[in-house]
């Protein structure tokens, strides 16, 4: 009787079956997804890796590159403009950035902090490529050619809003009870934010500073027309500089076998880099970007 | 004003001389300088953009948007090609990208072990870090002759009777530089749309559990409209990106400013005809017509970050811990 009751208020089997059925074909659907794009992604990084490692050999740290036609050669040029100007806008950006992330976290006010908060987003939202147009008005015009400032300058200002925001999260998560016993203690406010808040913050705004840097060294699109590029080494500051991403983007685009060849070495190298930075600032962060005791 | 930012977390009996004193007025003053420095970069950075194109601005005025010809010989300007270049490859890329992207961002926060998706997400996030030069490198030798032998002779074959995939297979062309773009934007999707579908409380599901709705009901119904929000906010965010995507399209979409129907010819995006074009333009007009190109490509960029920014906030206000 009561399992007669119960089957009558049961949905019909075929229906019980339909809804079993787009469950499991939903959810292996989305196992599928996850497998194409993840796969998606690794493959084309494994066939970089392939293809970097066989290219890759000493003299391409060491020597300049040659000609169309003349096989071997380096990039060590472009290893260290792109050094140069990574440094470059690093010095620039990264005080500009974190200042104002003390700003926004601990001084701003509502309005204040709010336009700052947003213009950095904004800023940050900006195409690296009209950032190069921006970085070429400012630093190209005025002192007539191609310089490794005028590269400098436009990371720069892509390291700023990286540097603001990552700097103004981590202190907002610093205690209130942190701030509250060294005000108590009777110091002043900004000796509370550089004695204690900053400290406690530190991993996480290295962090945030290491992702900054590591986002720019990659960077092409400002550097086009700022920097340039160079054959050869470019010495002090105000010459034409190659950096590696340039480099790969012309060599890709190159007719010549070799110059492909070069263009894998420096992706593999390039990509080394970025990723080692990324894993590490990871790693940093996983073991607390925040001191949650003094 | 100053006193009042101060004062907010100092025992506020002092006077304004003992907090000079103190140094926080200084302090105050200092970081408020590099605060402001941001918002003036900012500001200069527009005025710049509209200095500098003005040349360009005057002699062709809003026309300049719709016009399709680009003739540097002749000074004659127009933007057209471009943006509809830049509009349809990212359009397409978001086509390629969101199903894909939200079906394993479902996966990730909602079926798979917690340590599994956390591998994965931290994994997918790596691969966000990738330069774009080195997708362009990727897609010149390995995705364009992949679609020029395989994808679009097939494409020609079975759909050529459309006008979106008539014409010889180039390899190079608008459908390859989408593809690059919906593969740059994978990670975008996945992490931000993982943390919208994270933040839907427990409850939500366990009643749809409840009432006897099977796993898939449950996510799809009570799960993924609660997160509806954020996941938008996530596709603004990678149409942002994708608009604004230099070199990987740069160097797979042919270069070509002119439109085609079809999707398999080369096309050209803004951002493309700047960083080609922009080191070797001579002439006043032409530059700046690059300019406003850039100014154009801006406004778009920061009218769409501004939504998507706005909808994830939305979405994560009520989880979001300060």
């Amino acid at each position: 009787m009561s399992t007669a009751a119960v089957a009558l208020r049961r949905p019909p089997v075929h229906l019980r079956h339909r809804r079993r059925v787009v469950n499991s074909v939903m959810l292996t659907l989305t196992l599928l997804c996850t497998i194409i794009t993840v796969s998606a992604l690794f493959l084309i990084l494994g066939y970089l890796v392939w293809n970097g490692s066989r290219s890759l050999d000493w003299n391409f740290f060491t020597k300049l590159p040659l000609s169309p036609g003349e096989t071997g050669g380096g990039m060590a040029n472009a290893i260290v403009g792109s050094a140069k100007m990574v440094m470059l806008a690093a010095v620039i950006g990264v005080p500009i950035g974190f200042m104002a992330g003390v700003y926004t976290s601990e001084f701003g006010g509502a309005t204040m902090g709010f336009l700052v908060r947003y213009t950095a987003d904004l800023l940050n939202g900006v195409p690296s490529i009209v950032i190069g147009i921006f970085a070429w008005t400012l630093v190209v015009v005025p002192m007539k050619t191609f310089s490794a400032v005028a590269g400098g300058v436009a990371l720069s200002l892509m390291v700023i809003p990286i540097t603001m925001r990552s700097t103004e999260q981590f202190l907002q998560q610093v205690p209130l009870s942190l701030r509250e016993g060294a005000l108590a203690l009777g110091a002043s406010k900004w000796r509370t934010i550089a004695t204690v808040v900053v400290p406690a913050a530190r991993a996480g705004i290295l962090t945030g500073i290491i992702l900054g840097v590591a986002r720019i060294t990659g960077e092409t699109a400002p550097l086009l027309f700022t920097a340039l590029n160079n054959q050869f080494w470019s010495n002090g500051w105000n010459q034409p500089t190659a950096s590696l991403p340039v480099m790969i983007y012309y060599r890709a685009l190159s007719p010549y076998e070799d110059f492909h060849r070069q263009a894998w070495a420096a992706g593999l190298v390039l990509l080394t880099l970025v990723l080692i930075a990324n894993i590490a600032a990871r790693m940093i962060l996983s073991r607390g970007a925040v001191a949650s005791r003094g | 004003m100053a006193t009042t930012a101060v004062n907010s977390a100092s025992p506020g009996a002092r006077s304004l001389l003992q907090r000079i004193r103190a140094g926080d007025e200084i302090a105050w003053l200092i970081t408020l300088i590099f605060a402001a420095a941001i918002i003036g970069v900012t500001v200069l950075l527009v005025m710049e953009l509209w200095i500098h194109s003005d040349p360009a601005r005057s002699k062709f005025g809003f026309e300049f948007l719709k016009r399709s010809v680009w003739d540097p010989v002749t000074d004659e300007f127009g933007a057209m090609p471009f943006i509809y270049g830049t509009v349809v490859t990212s359009m397409l890329a978001l086509l390629i990208a969101v199903p894909l992207g939200v079906g394993a961002a479902i996966f990730l926060s909602e079926l798979a072990p917690p340590r599994v998706s956390n591998v994965f997400t931290f994994l997918v996030e790596l691969l966000a870090a990738v330069p774009s030069v080195i997708f362009g490198l990727l897609a010149i030798f390995a995705l364009v002759p992949l679609m020029r032998s395989y994808v679009q002779p097939f494409l020609i074959h079975t759909l050529g009777w459309l006008p979106l995939f008539k014409g010889p297979a180039y390899g190079v062309g608008v459908l390859t530089a989408s593809v690059v773009l919906a593969i740059m934007i994978f990670p975008y999707i996945i992490s931000i749309s993982r943390e919208a579908l994270i933040q839907v409380p427990r409850e939500q599901r366990e009643a749809a559990l409840a009432l006897g709705a099977t796993r898939w009901e449950a996510t799809w119904d009570a799960v993924v409209p609660f997160a509806r929000l954020g996941i938008m906010g996530s596709v603004f965010l990678s149409l942002a990106r994708a608009l604004g995507e230099t070199m990987a399209v740069t160097m797979v979409i042919g270069n070509e400013p002119r439109i085609h129907a079809s999707l398999l010819a080369p096309g050209y995006s803004i951002a493309a005809v700047i960083a080609n074009e922009f080191r070797e333009a001579t002439g006043d007009t032409y530059l700046s017509a690059l300019v406003e190109l850039g100014l154009v490509l801006f406004v778009i960029t920061i009218i769409l970050n501004g939504m998507g920014r706005l909808l994830i906030v939305a979405t994560t206000k009520p989880g979001t811990a300060r």
